[in-house]
């Protein structure tokens, strides 16, 4: 059976090769645009109670929109807290973690998709087979390793065990077994060494993949929270989630300040979303999939 | 390495699925014989190059998993001494109800948002598949979720469910419905905490289902508009069949993420009302963490490591038998 809709005055809207008429096209809108109004109600609700007072809060049934705009719930906890300290360590943090993840794994990543060494197929298998073990099971150890390195409440306690994981160095494989033979060849037949080859030839060529390489480690490093929460238990170390579920606890039911913190904490990251979105669609795309 | 039969068809797939380079520049150097200095520097660039690597991986995970195993035979608080008990720590868990109930929630959590999650990816990503005015900014939105913490989530849920003045229950009561007591009563705080992860992952799901709509040529639907596929058996006999390997990924990448949840639990429910949302990395975290029974917690943590494991193996098993099929 078709639907009469879909071969009444097909547009030139096609995917696929699929005409669809103006009236499938509209319904289709219309539900995209409900569906992405419900995903973002939470978002909306959070600034709207961000701004609201307590007693505005509990007079029910809460107004939609702000009866009034208490841009104190924004600048008390920020007095209060050290929320200016705990972005500092968050962005020092997810700084560090991506520099250094970037340079080991794109490192380690040519070495295991292009040059030969020892054991080398031996490595890269226990490497990978890392890829799924949750960090709760070996954060008992980890935790004791922190503590006799005498890493406990420093940003390097936080860095450097999540440094050992296995994703972007399988990434960077992938990617680097995608650059032609050919290529590296010439390069070692005019002269340079590998390191050279690898540094001013490959890399070069490694742009997408340095891309969505510290897109996702800088929103996983900056999102984090099991970790951090074991490793920091001085307040002043505390990155953002981990202050966050902290002042949780001292705001109890007040939730105008509360969201008003939550959104102040989410804020960098939507950010950096909004202007590199389409590299973070490209970036699930490359490392779902390939 | 099999022994490969040099029957027609077997060629026929090795050629077309692995033609593919399989790592490694094809050296011209003899493969046997005198090491020579290319093959000396090579080496030393490939050793030199995946050190930094080796070290770290070495230091923080290879030899805390080896610890993870040594510390579930010991009983030990963190601090001092840790006296050896062997399995103890193992019968202990196989007798302890808290330990089957994180199990059965983790089961169940993952039972119920692994399809729901894909099924809502699905259909974001077919219907933003398609051109339509502000497509682009459609699935930025949808995506947007994603990017949020675990924390921040669970706070701002947190604010949605409360039983008094959050809206969800005046909507609830609104049309007449009774509210909800979301955080106290156990089947409420599940469903509550299966609500915020899935808010949080319909946007990967479609992202990923959008790379996998992309790949499937144009041609096979003007093919099977000619056969007469089209609105639902277009869906049913093409598109969903082209997508398996994608739906496939997505399966095995929620399974073990829903393994993993933490953060959006620890802040809506801590686990509970009693144990109800307790999760099995909840219950090693609190036993290890809180408790100061680290052997404990090292042994529940093996124990999620082999579940893990063996799921890996199976899927692997798996996508294998379905490859060749």
């Amino acid at each position: 059976m078709t639907p009469p809709a879909e071969v009444e005055e097909p547009t030139k809207a096609r995917e696929g090769g699929i005409p669809q008429s103006r009236r499938v096209v509209l319904t289709r809108l219309a539900v995209a645009v409900l569906g992405v109004l419900v995903l973002m109600f939470p978002m909306y609700w959070m600034i709207r109670t961000s701004l609201a007072s307590t007693a505005e809060l509990s007079d029910l049934p809460v107004p939609l929109w702000p009866q009034e705009w208490l841009w104190r719930n924004y600048v008390e906890p920020w007095k209060a807290y050290p929320f200016a300290r705990w972005l500092t360590n968050s962005v020092v943090i997810a700084a560090l973690s991506v520099t250094l993840t970037l340079a080991i794994n794109l490192c380690a990543g040519y070495a295991f998709a292009k040059l030969r060494f020892p054991l080398r197929n031996v490595l890269f298998l226990l490497i990978i087979s890392t890829l799924m073990v949750p960090v709760q099971v070996i954060m008992v150890p980890q935790f004791q390793i922190v503590i006799d390195l005498n890493l406990l409440n420093s940003t390097w306690g936080v860095v450097l065990p999540r440094l050992a994981e296995a994703f972007g160095l399988f990434m960077a494989r992938q990617f680097f077994l995608g650059i032609p033979d050919e290529l590296i060849e010439a390069a070692r037949v005019d002269g340079a060494g590998h390191l050279r080859t690898f540094f001013s030839i490959v890399l070069p060529l490694s742009k997408p993949l340095i891309a969505a390489l510290v897109i996702f480690t800088f929103m996983w490093r900056w999102n984090e929270f099991v970790w951090p929460l074991i490793v920091l238990t001085d307040p002043n170390a505390y990155t953002l989630p981990v202050g966050l579920q902290f002042l949780i606890s001292q705001f109890s039911t007040n939730f105008g300040p509360l969201l008003a913190m939550s959104f102040l904490s989410i804020l960098p990251m939507l950010l950096v979303f909004a202007v590199f979105q389409r590299y973070f669609v490209e970036g699930v795309a490359r490392t779902g999939l390939k | 390495m099999t022994t490969q039969a040099p029957t027609a068809g077997r060629t026929a797939r090795g050629s077309a699925g692995r033609g593919a380079p399989r790592g490694g520049p094809r050296l011209r150097l003899p493969r046997r014989g005198p090491a020579n200095a290319a093959l000396r520097a090579e080496r030393w660039a490939g050793l030199v190059l995946a050190s930094p690597a080796l070290v770290v991986f070495t230091v923080f995970m290879f030899i805390p998993l080896a610890l993870t195993f040594w510390y579930s035979l010991h009983r030990y608080s963190g601090f001092g001494r840790m006296r050896w008990i062997g399995t103890e720590n193992y019968r202990n868990i196989a007798s302890d109800s808290t330990f089957w109930k994180a199990l059965l929630n983790t089961v169940l959590y993952t039972a119920i948002t692994v399809p729901i999650g894909i099924a809502l990816g699905l259909g974001a990503a077919l219907l933003l598949n398609r051109v339509m005015p502000g497509r682009g900014l459609w699935r930025a939105l949808v995506y947007v979720p994603v990017v949020i913490s675990g924390v921040a989530s669970g706070i701002i849920f947190l604010r949605l469910f409360d039983p008094i003045t959050g809206i969800l229950n005046q909507l609830f009561t609104g049309v007449g419905l009774p509210a909800v007591d979301w955080q106290g009563s156990g089947t409420a705080a599940l469903v509550s905490v299966i609500i915020v992860t899935t808010w949080q992952g319909i946007g990967f799901g479609m992202v990923v289902y959008l790379s996998g709509l992309q790949g499937i040529p144009g041609e096979l639907y003007e093919a099977g508009a000619v056969d007469g596929a089209v609105g639902w058996r277009r869906f049913w006999y093409i598109t969903w069949p082209m997508l398996a390997p994608t739906t496939f990924f997505l399966v095995v990448y929620s399974i073990i993420g829903s393994f993993q949840v933490f953060d959006v639990v620890y802040v809506l429910t801590r686990g509970g009302p009693g144990t109800s949302t307790t999760f099995l990395v909840q219950y090693a975290y609190d036993q290890g963490f809180n408790q100061r029974r680290q052997g404990y917690a090292a042994a529940i943590g093996v124990i999620i490591y082999v579940i893990v494991l063996l799921f890996t193996i199976a899927q692997w098993r798996l996508s294998r038998g379905r490859d060749e099929a």
